[in-house]
């Protein structure tokens, strides 16, 4: 009896480029503040998450830096797009790079778990700011490509004591 | 020797307003640390930071780095983070277990945890017959001049002398109470994460926002309004009609107008001590607030239960470290850094024996308002560098607290803002008051 030819997957080299061109289109979302765009990318019931060190394991019932879910994120991007968010009233401006991804699992049904790393350089009025670390994307495959079911930002310097705060996304 | 550079503070300070040098002057800075951070009763932690022996955090007082320690007989001490030889710091992590004993890194002297020499490498070789050894007290880690624990919350005060810790904080203490009766056991436990934020500004900007109702509607419309948008649109499409708490908390700065804001009432005590009223609405009759309702009502029985969730607080000042929102157990320590660096140490509670939900609603506020993403202190903390910033100029030179001034009433040593005067700026005027009895020395 003849073999039976195996299943034509998607190849790992097409889903590594799929996934880091969603990577790259995220964070270009943030740099030119595409803000609605940007929450869009995630699923209805899709988490951002930002853990206060990296030993925690889940957002939910524990301190977060940002665990906003697509309501929170409104009301985020509704707050620097009001004429009196004085905060954001300067001159700001982000710019991200990310890097060294990592496809971890690939689901039959094409969900993808992706690690990368991050910096991301930010101007507010004359002072300049860095902030590294690494995303872990929970993505989700839809007929519309893929849609972020939980993104987890572990910033190296999460634990150092922040000169100001975060305002947006990271 | 600074006082001979600074011969009358007192024409810094009159009652309705201050000189703008007091904010930005670097050697008034270095005085305000000497008299009174490095005086007075600061805000150390809470006990259960350090549950087992040997734990520490390192805590900065004035301008002294500090230990908070637990002793092996249960006890905590409060050390100067140095080591007595050659003055290297004995712990330089922020925070850990220090085992048995202190071990210095540089030369290997070791301390017990109340700061008592243990050992010196070849000691009897090396100091016998010198004034060095455990007889010298110069030879242990310096401890701090007192330290008292109210409710589980531990203070130091750097001076020997001076008020104990129950007459300093006087009635203030009411914040680690409201936060302690909250609890079906009586008593709160630390939630083991400390947000860490430094504002560019001198750090009675920020005391002096604490108790400011005029400020909310303006400086926070944008959450408030954003908040509330997104609430509207949770309701209408909830079944229930209703959209979280946290929501709530967030559409407030915008719902409630600047107008309300009088309905308010500020209670100004001696030491710059001062009380918001207020309670934002946190008693809702959800199923989660009739259960916790439920359980308090057991133990408390019914009258007591009235008295403890009756206590109407929005926020508690006490001057010149702390700023305590009992109601929903979270607190922010603030550590001067320099003239124009100040950090804010922020915590949050668990109330030992309530629901969980009960926890969940305070954290949910502990992270949109508090967290270094905030969705509410990023606009006062643009406005303290931008006052820090006016102040530092030639434009002026006075800030002024008139608002209200006269009108307030006072009773048994408490200055009581008058009805429908909850935007006054009593608060700040009672802060200035302390601050130049302190500095009068």
């Amino acid at each position: 009896m003849a073999k039976k030819a195996p299943v034509r997957k998607a190849n790992g080299r097409d889903v590594h480029y799929e996934v880091e061109q969603f990577l790259y289109r995220q964070a270009e979302l943030l740099d030119t503040k595409h803000w609605q765009d940007w929450i869009e990318l995630f699923t209805p019931d899709g988490v951002y998450w930002m853990p206060p060190e990296p030993s925690y394991k889940t957002w939910d019932g524990q301190p977060a830096i940002f665990a906003e879910d697509k309501n929170l994120m409104t009301v985020r991007m509704k707050r620097v797009l009001h004429p009196d968010a004085w905060s954001q009233r300067p001159l700001w401006e982000t710019n991200h790079v990310v890097s060294n991804v990592v496809v971890e699992k690939v689901a039959p049904n094409g969900d993808v778990q992706v690690r990368s790393r991050f910096h991301m350089m930010e101007l507010r009025r004359d002072d300049v700011r860095h902030f590294a670390g690494s995303y872990r994307h929970e993505l989700k495959k839809t007929k519309d490509g893929y849609r972020i079911k939980l993104q987890r930002v572990d910033m190296t310097n999460a634990q150092a004591a922040y000169d100001y705060v975060l305002q947006m996304w990271v | 020797m600074l006082q001979e550079q600074i011969p009358d503070l007192a024409k810094y300070v009159e009652p309705d307003r201050v000189r703008r040098e007091v904010y930005t002057d670097p050697e008034i800075y270095g005085l305000e640390m000497q008299r009174i951070h490095e005086r007075v009763w600061i805000y150390c932690g809470h006990e259960s930071q350090v549950p087992k022996a040997g734990d520490y955090y390192t805590v900065q007082i004035g301008r002294q780095p500090m230990l908070m320690v637990r002793g092996a007989d249960g006890k905590i001490h409060v050390l100067y983070n140095r080591c007595p030889h050659r003055g290297n710091m004995m712990c330089g992590d922020r925070k850990g277990n220090a085992g048995d004993f202190f071990r210095c890194s540089y030369h290997a002297w070791t301390f017990q945890h109340d700061g008592r020499l243990r050992s010196i490498p070849m000691m009897e070789s090396g100091y016998s017959g010198t004034r060095y050894g455990k007889d010298n007290p110069d030879c242990s880690m310096k401890r701090a001049a007192r330290v008292e624990n109210y409710r589980g919350f531990v203070f130091t005060s750097l001076a020997k002398d001076g008020p104990t810790l129950a007459e300093f904080l006087g009635a203030s203490r009411v914040a680690f109470d409201d936060m302690c009766d909250r609890a079906p056991e009586g008593e709160v436990e630390i939630v083991p994460n400390c947000f860490r934020v430094i504002q560019h500004s001198n750090w009675k900007i920020f005391l002096e926002n604490q108790l400011d109702a005029l400020h909310p509607s303006v400086t926070h419309q944008s959450t408030g309004r954003a908040a509330h948008e997104v609430e509207k649109m949770i309701a209408a499409k909830a079944k229930k009609g209703e959209a979280p708490l946290s929501y709530h908390m967030l559409s407030a700065f915008a719902t409630v107008t600047i107008d309300k804001w009088d309905a308010f009432q500020t209670l100004n005590y001696p030491h710059g001590h001062c009380i918001l009223t207020g309670y934002m609405g946190l008693r809702p009759q959800d199923p989660d607030t009739l259960a916790y309702d439920k359980i308090m009502i057991k133990k408390y029985g019914q009258q007591r239960f009235e008295e403890i969730v009756g206590v109407n607080i929005h926020h508690v000042l006490i001057y010149p470290g702390l700023s305590v929102q009992s109601p929903l157990q979270q607190l922010r320590a603030v550590r001067p850094l320099g003239v124009d660096r100040t950090l804010t140490e922020i915590w949050h509670f668990r109330l030992k024996g309530a629901p969980e939900a009960i926890y969940r609603r305070s954290l949910a506020y502990y992270n949109l308002v508090n967290s270094p993403a905030t969705l509410v202190n990023a606009d006062d903390l643009e406005n303290f560098w931008k006052c820090h910033q006016g102040l530092s100029s030639d434009g002026g030179d006075w800030v002024t607290f008139g608002r209200h001034l006269g009108r307030d009433i006072e009773k048994n040593g408490v200055m009581e803002t008058a009805p429908n005067c909850g935007t006054s700026e009593a608060p700040m005027r009672n802060q200035m008051k302390a601050w130049a009895e302190y500095m009068r020395g």
